[in-house]
């Protein structure tokens, strides 16, 4: 730590980096995305996907894999333009039950020691059939209290900024500074000695998988916020995309590490380059090569850096 | 001299044929295209119009620019972003084929807002400040039972191949089916199955449902799925009923061998994937100023006895019968929806 940096902090060096990288050369290949305007554009599709992200790290501090996110995110997409606007009291219903469901999943994975990759990959089926039951055709539309929440133009800064911070401290508290934050990441981390000092494993995992429902709930509804409204298809490429955002923000698959500013800073991250590439005119042939070699880049910089950071820890 | 004078004729030729100059007007405009998906024959002959067509569009200064982006994973979430984008690379107009009817919205939204005009072709967008080329699905349909009430003067039992279930343009063509045989009260439909607009999936479906039908005189079809049919009733000892094709080209070649082996009569309908090069002049129509209203309905392709060898001919194989639209098809179309 020759740096003074705490390791959270180093853990978040390479996403800022890579973050600042792509937007230094979005700005450079069009300068009309550096405006209040252009950076609201740039970034507003952003917002769900940080959200989703901060659901998925929620459930990947407790060790497990949600493959059920991008189905879900759909399906509250379709309710929050169907009963959410028509019927508010029986859509708040609808989502809170589905929040519970969340819970009950982790719940369940946890009692049966079952994989969560299975069980989260048949309720994306679930979810799934849920939401074509919900919306047949494409249609409904977003409540215009969402609505208004998603165009809002705060001043000094857009949108699109103003939440990505707020949902990155909002994370950050609960995650990293409140005592259940500790509890779900020291689940992830050793659960055993957890339930040797005598927390309850079932109520932890219950709570990690709740939070990372209400994060989702929010993700949907941001989401037809900006849509205005609804496809039972409309988020399935979430589920990858949440995945690669804690990854990139320098969270991992085990251990309970994760990071909730990098989890938002990763989201960002795999928005700008997308946009980046689309600048680029890069054929859509390439485009998903040249997104993953932008993944693996960023991941290599960061066994690097751990690499270094591993070597300055021993004396 | 003879150039100079070869160059004044044809800018004369060219003024005549026109009937408002246009192209003071719109070439300084940037125009994008906004593909979501680009994995099938259709998709590849619409984006290879497209490159034609705009390209001497370009060439002569029509326009600045008209670029075409595909979206790598067919995702609405994907395409809205893209959209996004082509606002800020300061695109006068963008050409849309949707992934979602909705899902688009809030970027098509942005994208008026800025003063970008959005016109939606094929998969089309509801959002009420773009434009919308459609198809009519159901006089596709309702066309078919036409011709072969004109074929079949005594009527008789008819075998309906579906698309994909739960599709709108399945609920369409077949809404407009039936509309048909409602107006030809002498056709029945006998049996119904899902083709889901390919070859194999129709053969299969077809064999499987011929030995409950009674004697069929016509077969109503969607496209990528005649050709199988033909399979299956051939495997049989039924006559051959009147299919009607889609444009396919494995379709078009079968029609053709029949029709030199012993006169066989159809016709073949379907959406040229060239629909891409209308979008483009409408575009550029709205640009010019042209007053065009929101509703536009696409031309299908239809072939028939007379042209078929000339249509198999400009048909790659494996490929769907294409047709490209001119300025003056795009102002035919505007002043029929006015």
């Amino acid at each position: 730590m020759k740096l003074g940096l705490t390791s959270d902090a180093m853990r978040l060096v390479i996403p800022a980096l890579s973050m600042t990288v792509l937007l230094a050369a979005v700005f450079w290949l069009q300068p009309r995305a550096m405006s209040y305007f252009g950076l609201n554009l740039l970034l507003n599709l952003a917002v769900p996907i940080a959200l989703a992200t901060i659901a998925q790290m929620l459930v990947m501090a407790v060790n497990d894999l949600d493959l059920s996110i991008g189905a879900f995110v759909s399906f509250v997409a379709c309710v929050t333009a169907t009963f959410l606007r028509d019927a508010p009291l029986v859509g708040t219903l609808i989502l809170a039950g589905a929040v519970g469901i969340y819970a009950l999943i982790g719940v369940v994975i946890y009692l049966r020691n079952l994989p969560s990759i299975v069980v989260t990959l048949g309720m994306s089926f679930v979810w799934a059939g849920l939401a074509v039951l919900m919306l047949p055709a494409p249609g409904g539309q977003a409540p215009d209290w969402v609505r208004w929440l998603m165009t809002v133009k705060p001043p000094l800064m857009p949108m699109a900024i103003v939440a990505s911070i707020v949902i990155a401290i909002v994370a950050h508290l609960i995650v990293m500074r409140s005592s259940l934050g500790v509890l779900i990441r020291g689940v992830g981390g050793n659960q055993r000695s957890v339930e040797r000092a005598g927390w309850s494993i079932i109520a932890a995992r219950a709570a990690a998988y709740g939070l990372a429902g209400v994060f989702a709930v929010a993700a949907g509804i941001a989401l037809v916020g900006l849509t205005t409204s609804a496809d039972a298809n409309i988020a399935l490429r979430y589920t990858l995309l949440s995945i690669a955002g804690v990854i990139l923000g320098g969270g991992e698959f085990t251990g309970g590490r994760v990071s909730p500013i990098g989890a938002v800073i990763g989201a960002l991250t795999l928005t700008l380059a997308g946009s980046f590439l689309s600048f680029l005119r890069i054929s859509p042939d390439w485009q998903i090569g040249a997104q993953g070699a932008i993944l693996i880049i960023v991941l290599a910089l960061r066994l690097v850096f751990n690499r270094v950071e591993k070597r300055r820890a021993q004396p | 001299m003879t150039i100079r004078k070869m160059l004044l004729a044809s800018v004369a030729v060219a003024c005549a044929a026109m009937p408002v100059s246009v192209f003071a007007d719109t070439a300084d405009k940037k125009i994008a295209l906004s593909n979501n998906y680009a994995g099938n024959s259709w998709r590849q002959a619409m984006l290879t119009s497209w490159e034609k067509v705009t390209g001497e569009a370009v060439k002569t200064g029509v326009v600045a620019a008209a670029d075409a982006f595909t979206t790598a994973e067919n995702q609405a979430t994907e395409q809205a972003a893209q959209i996004q984008n082509m606002i800020l690379q300061g695109y006068d107009a963008i050409v849309i084929n949707a992934a979602s009817p909705t899902a688009l919205n809030g970027a098509v939204k942005e994208a008026c807002d800025a003063g970008v005009t959005v016109v939606s072709f094929d998969g089309i967008v509801t959002e009420p400040c773009a434009w919308r080329i459609a198809v009519d699905f159901k006089e596709m349909g309702r066309s078919q039972v036409e011709y072969l009430a004109g074929k079949l003067p005594d009527g008789g039992n008819l075998l309906e191949i579906r698309g994909l279930a739960g599709v709108f343009v399945d609920d369409e063509i077949s809404a407009g089916i039936h509309a048909g045989v409602e107006e030809y009260p002498k056709f029945k439909i006998a049996g119904s199955v899902h083709g889901d607009w390919a070859q194999d999936v129709a053969q299969k479906a077809v064999a499987g449902i011929l030995p409950s039908l009674p004697a069929i005189v016509g077969v109503v079809t969607q496209g990528g799925d005649g050709y199988g049919a033909a399979q299956a009733i051939a495997a049989t000892d039924r006559d051959m009923p009147i299919i009607v094709m889609g444009n396919r080209e494995d379709e078009l070649k079968w029609w053709k061998e029949q029709k030199d082996a012993n006169s066989y009569e159809t016709m073949s309908v379907s959406i040229a994937p060239g629909v891409s090069t209308l979008a483009f002049w409408v575009a550029q129509q709205i640009l010019d100023g042209k007053d065009v209203s929101k509703d536009l309905v696409v031309p299908f392709l239809r072939i028939d006895q007379d042209n078929l060898e000339e249509n198999l001919a400009n048909t790659q194989a494996g490929g769907v019968a294409n047709v490209e639209y001119s300025q003056e098809d795009a102002i035919q179309v505007i002043e029929a929806a006015n």
